[in-house]
């Protein structure tokens, strides 16, 4: 069963700042991916995969296309959609794990780890209780459970990063490099994470740069190049 | 995809003049209940004047302003009496200023500064307008042993979170507020941030934020709109209109401020 479909997708961008020169990066572009397959994004730095995969989430903004995701029974295009059905649809079934945590000041990872889960609307107890066992699995020691993330390590970061992604178990996963900088015990706790993800029916989108991590969780194959301009 | 719902907030063609001078022109959107909107812009841009065209402070030279009242119908606030606006003001609705002076009454202790809007719509009970208030003041992490010192005793940060909870203490569904971090030092400021963000998200409320510091609306809304000489020049998702942004003044503004 398709979770989303890609349709016709453009997308350049025009840097005012840089005289109005334009870069166009990604050229009608389709593709659909189903329950239980991660697609995994292939091609050259600079091809647009991070693109394509921003785009996905709506964070960047096509000129032309849809991107069609079933949420909530029904199809909804987040292009053309308002930002507050956006909003729900991320809440609800669109989760992405981007390379970086975007810090929040002051809040600590427990917290940031649960906030996906407040968010749909579950107690802060059951919340917490799951966001302790994913930063368990993950293997964050938990003296820093109550720590910002802020001052972590890049590979620590990572990995809270990635405890707030898969916690909600969202349908449908975009994953941005999330094994770029973990060493191989914490690139495997991810890989069984992205598995689970896989058995239960999720639909991923993922950009890997480590070419064994792409063998072992990827089950299709996308080439962002030969969808290029030309 | 079918709406049930109606928006709380209709702003319909909202233009104001300075003589000549065009502050903001034919703006029009729509506030959905629990949705948070930043307006940012350089000085000058109308996004204050927009603010307060919005909120009733000023009359807009056309243009309507449609609320949904707790009552169900949508009441044209422009048109309403001096009365019903004060009214709309003291319950439903929160007015942040970017000078907790403005907010506050400096000559009564920070508790009655709470109690007082409470009072204003019909708490008469002494022990409950001060449990009230106690409890605001623990939530705004302001010192209860502070509850009977006047404003003018706290720090620039305290008084802004004691004009914040004095807001909040109505139970209001649209908060207004102009620079609500402006004038605090950077480490006052994060706390701040975060204390409106997770009182945003419990209370479900709506808020129009006008700042013009892009990491305050990347922290707090839900949507962005980019002003510049009082024109409404690109509006979208929060981080879609930081990340990819289309218009070349929002290009300019994410370039020469947003660091990260």
């Amino acid at each position: 069963m398709a979770m989303m479909r890609v349709r016709g997708l453009s997308k350049s961008f025009t840097l005012h700042e840089q005289g109005g020169v334009v870069l166009p990066v990604l050229n009608n572009i389709n593709l659909d991916v189903m329950a239980g397959e991660c697609v995994v994004l292939l091609g050259p730095s600079g091809s647009g995969k991070s693109t394509l995969l921003r785009s996905m989430y709506a964070n960047y903004k096509p000129q032309t296309g849809r991107i069609e995701v079933i949420h909530e029974g029904a199809w909804v295009d987040i292009l053309s959609a308002a930002p507050r059905i956006v909003l729900n649809v991320r809440k609800r079934t669109l989760g992405y794990v981007s390379q970086f945590l975007r810090v929040i000041p002051r809040v600590p990872s427990l917290e940031v780890v649960a906030e996906p889960l407040r968010n749909i609307g579950i107690d802060a107890a059951s919340a917490r209780a799951r966001a302790a066992a994913m930063l368990e699995r993950l293997r964050i020691p938990e003296r820093l459970w109550s720590l910002a993330p802020a001052t972590f390590s890049g590979g620590e970061q990572q990995r809270v990063n990635i405890a707030r992604g898969f916690i909600s178990q969202s349908p449908i996963m975009l994953l941005d490099e999330p094994t770029s900088s973990l060493d191989s015990e914490n690139r495997a706790a991810v890989i069984s994470l992205i598995d689970e993800a896989k058995a239960r029916g999720t639909a991923i989108v993922g950009i890997f740069h480590d070419e064994d991590v792409r063998r072992r969780v990827g089950t299709r194959q996308f080439d962002v190049a030969l969808a290029r301009p030309t | 995809m079918i709406e049930l719902e109606e928006p709380l907030l209709q702003v319909e063609g909202l233009s104001k003049l300075y003589g000549r001078n065009v502050a903001c022109n034919n703006v029009t959107f729509d506030l959905w209940a629990g949705e948070v909107l930043c307006i940012v812009g350089e000085s000058g841009s109308g996004k204050t004047t927009l603010l307060n065209c919005i909120n009733a402070t000023h009359p807009p030279s056309s243009g309507r302003v449609l609320y949904q009242t707790r009552h169900g119908d949508a009441a044209d606030v422009t048109a309403m009496s001096d009365a019903q606006k004060r009214l709309l003001m003291r319950t439903d609705w929160g007015i942040v200023h970017q000078n907790p002076r403005d907010g506050l009454r400096m000559a009564v202790s920070a508790g009655a500064n709470v109690g007082e809007r409470l009072m204003a719509v019909g708490a008469r009970h002494y022990g409950h307008i001060r449990a009230d208030a106690t409890g605001w003041l623990g939530r705004v992490e302001i010192d209860i042993g502070r509850i009977d010192d006047l404003p003018g005793t706290f720090s620039g940060g305290m008084q802004q979170r004691l004009q914040i909870a004095r807001n909040l203490v109505t139970k209001p569904r649209l908060v207004f507020m102009d620079e609500p971090t402006g004038g605090l030092d950077v480490s006052v400021q994060a706390r701040l941030l975060d204390l409106l963000r997770m009182l945003v998200q419990d209370l479900h409320l709506a808020a129009i934020i006008v700042t013009h510091d892009l990491a305050v609306a990347r922290v707090l809304a839900h949507r962005l709109f980019v002003m510049r000489r009082g024109e409404i020049v690109e509006s979208g998702l929060t981080d879609q209109v930081l990340d990819d942004p289309q218009h070349p003044y929002t290009q300019l503004l994410v370039a020469s401020i947003l660091q990260t």
